[in-house]
């Protein structure tokens, strides 16, 4: 009863709302002092949608086109109108992408999946454990553990690629799955999203409650705090996910054996060898399409915890 | 369940339950370094250790042919000789030049479409708002390297619909020769990011309490005074982090030029320092100029971030 009225749901979109009531005020023309705005006049809208349509083009028209070519074969590719469908090839393309060197292309989808998928929720639950103990718990040394959270978000992945090899080397995990799974746990910005988080939506009183009833430490995390924070974890899940899969300089350095690689390194090699075989062309540009339809479908479907995790990480500063 | 022993008066049972508390205060005192562990250890393994690596064989030459590095038998202290050869190659140098060169000009041009769209979503005048933010947000789901072979088609002369049109209208243009693949690599970085940081910027417009806006208004302030008076005032701090993050970025670029170096001969082996660094470590062979280069990489971005954030925090002192 107590945990139901405290449990903190996402924040609501009230903003949202309220404008698209009162877009709706404007749109029926009734004037109204608390409208929100005064009615964009006619030029306002027209330039307005001008505007959007022409930016809308500029930030679609990559993918649109990449559909396109993926339903052409190579020479259409480079004989028929970008924006054209042409005959449709796109199952042949596939079954090519499919069949190329034994099936490559998709033990890379794979190996992005365990690294991106794998890693992304241990890196998650390291995460929310640690911002937990930030912000529910003062201890010695806590000051120095959120100045070097803080700190160490200004060392950027790529700077750290290069060094982070060499120790791969030392301990004998280049080459290796763990070479790319264990670097990806140490993430600054998922800690400080899990402290933020953390701070407003688990409240003190609770896990004073949760002691008083007799649960460990270790029990009010796990069956309390980790239902709390869970928008949270979504949050810094898909942030974890999409940077990972993003992840390239340190795959190129790490990993020689192709069939360990992921999609990204992948890909950007046929992209290499395309200059000598001119057939791969097409497969990079279908294998462009399927590498990114997972990632778009998560990220389509998770669209709102974007914004509030964005909203929460970034005003705080 | 948890209700009864909160409800109860604060006075008189408080003093067992105290107890108690204090009884498990050991668990109490321990746990929160249990919590902190995993992250505290992949911390110090996989960011303070790799510096300190590199940073020893910075410091290290292998003198005789073969791979060895480190504490190899090979390796002599030689000082700083690494960094001064750094210095001292014009290509590594020169690297550092381009990515400022496209920092200066990628940057603004993309924070300031960011901004523009982040006020147009924030005011009434864009309707259909979902669908346009989703437009300008989704490329982010895009990773860089695929955007950057989808972008590395559409500047081919013979693929692009984008080339042939132009060339259709009279103009010829060459997104791939040697003044121009560096603005066709910005492109794409503008592509990739303005959405993310449009969210951002929209995000903390969206916190601004409404209220400011009615008392504007009732005094007479027009949409574009209220912007520029109080919305961008008020969202300062998400202004200066995306400004931040995106100047580190640039001196990080990597994945695009990388990338696309399959579709023009104009993008060097040390295009970025990044590409530099790549390039001393794999093909050079040399870990230990690489590790140096690595080094002065790192203390550069954390020089300019903090340049940065000084001086953005004198403008918001006069401001």
């Amino acid at each position: 009863m107590m945990t139901q009225t405290l449990v903190t749901s996402p924040p609501p979109p009230v903003r949202e709302a309220r404008s698209r009531r009162t877009a709706q005020k404007a749109g029926s023309a009734r004037p109204s002092v608390l409208a929100e705005g005064e009615r964009p006049s006619r030029g306002a809208r027209i330039a307005a949608w001008i505007f959007m349509g022409a930016i809308t083009f500029y930030f679609l028209v990559p993918v649109y086109w990449l559909i396109v070519a993926s339903t052409k074969s190579t020479a259409e590719l480079f004989s028929t109108p970008g924006f054209v469908f042409s005959n449709f090839n796109l199952m042949e393309n596939l079954v090519d992408l499919s069949t190329y060197n034994d099936g490559i292309f998709w033990r890379w989808m794979g190996n992005s999946m365990i690294y991106s998928g794998l890693g992304s929720i241990a890196m998650t639950f390291v995460c929310l454990i640690s911002g937990y103990a930030l912000a529910m718990y003062r201890f010695t040394g806590r000051t120095i553990v959120l100045g070097a959270v803080l700190g160490s978000m200004l060392i950027p992945q790529t700077v750290l690629a290069q060094p982070t090899y060499l120790l791969l080397v030392e301990l004998g995990l280049n080459n290796t799955i763990w070479g790319i799974l264990l670097p990806s746990l140490a993430y600054p910005f998922g800690v400080l999203l899990a402290f933020v988080f953390a701070q407003s939506a688990m409240p003190m009183e609770l896990l004073e409650a949760a002691r008083l009833d007799g649960a460990s430490e270790w029990r009010a995390f796990f069956s309390i705090a980790l239902k709390l924070l869970s928008p949270g974890g979504v949050t810094i899940l898909l942030f974890a996910f999409i940077g990972s899969w993003n992840n390239f300089m340190l795959p190129l350095l790490v990993l020689s054996d192709a069939r360990l690689q992921p999609v990204t390194v992948g890909l950007s090699g046929w992209s290499q060898a395309s200059i000598t075989i001119p057939g791969l062309q097409t497969l990079v540009v279908i294998g462009s399409l399927v590498s990114i339809i997972p990632i778009i479908v998560v990220f389509v479907s998770l669209q709102r915890y974007w914004k509030t995790g964005l909203a929460a990480g970034g005003v705080r500063f | 369940m948890t209700s009864p022993t909160l409800t109860a008066p604060p006075g008189a049972p408080a003093a067992s339950p105290r107890r108690r508390g204090i009884r498990a205060g050991g668990g109490m005192r321990v746990a929160p370094y249990v919590f902190l562990a995993p992250f505290m250890l992949s911390f110090v393994v996989f960011m303070i250790l790799p510096i300190v690596v590199a940073l020893y064989t910075s410091f290290f030459q292998v003198k005789r042919s073969g791979l060895g590095f480190g504490g190899d038998n090979d390796s002599v202290f030689v000082g700083f000789d690494n960094y001064v050869q750094a210095f001292a190659n014009s290509a590594f140098m020169d690297s550092f030049g381009r990515v400022l060169l496209f920092g200066v000009v990628q940057v603004p041009i993309m924070l300031a479409l960011s901004l523009l769209l982040a006020l147009l979503f924030d005011s009434a005048v864009v309707k259909a708002k979902r669908f346009f933010q989703l437009a300008v947000f989704l490329p982010y789901a895009v990773p860089s390297v695929v955007a950057a072979l989808i972008w590395g088609f559409l500047y081919q002369p013979r693929v692009s619909p984008i080339v042939e049109g132009l060339a259709d209208l009279g103009v010829s243009v060459d997104f791939l020769g040697p003044g121009t693949v560096l603005w066709s690599i910005a492109n794409v970085a503008v592509w990739s990011v303005t959405g993310v940081n449009m969210i951002i910027l929209f995000s903390a417009l969206q916190t601004v309490p409404r209220e400011m806006y009615e008392a504007a208004r009732l005094d007479g302030a027009s949409e574009f005074r209220m912007a520029m008076q109080i919305k961008l005032p008020m969202i300062y701090p998400a202004l200066m982090l995306t400004t931040l993050f995106s100047i580190i970025g640039t001196l990080q670029l990597f994945n695009e030029p990388m990338t696309m170096r399959s579709v023009t001969s104009n993008i060097s082996g040390s295009y970025t320092p990044n590409m530099a660094i790549f390039s001393a470590t794999t093909l050079g062979g040399n870990i230990n100029l690489g590790s140096a280069m690595a080094i002065i990489l790192g203390l550069a971005t954390f020089v300019l971030s903090i340049v940065v954030s000084i001086m953005t925090n004198r403008k918001k002192g006069k401001a």
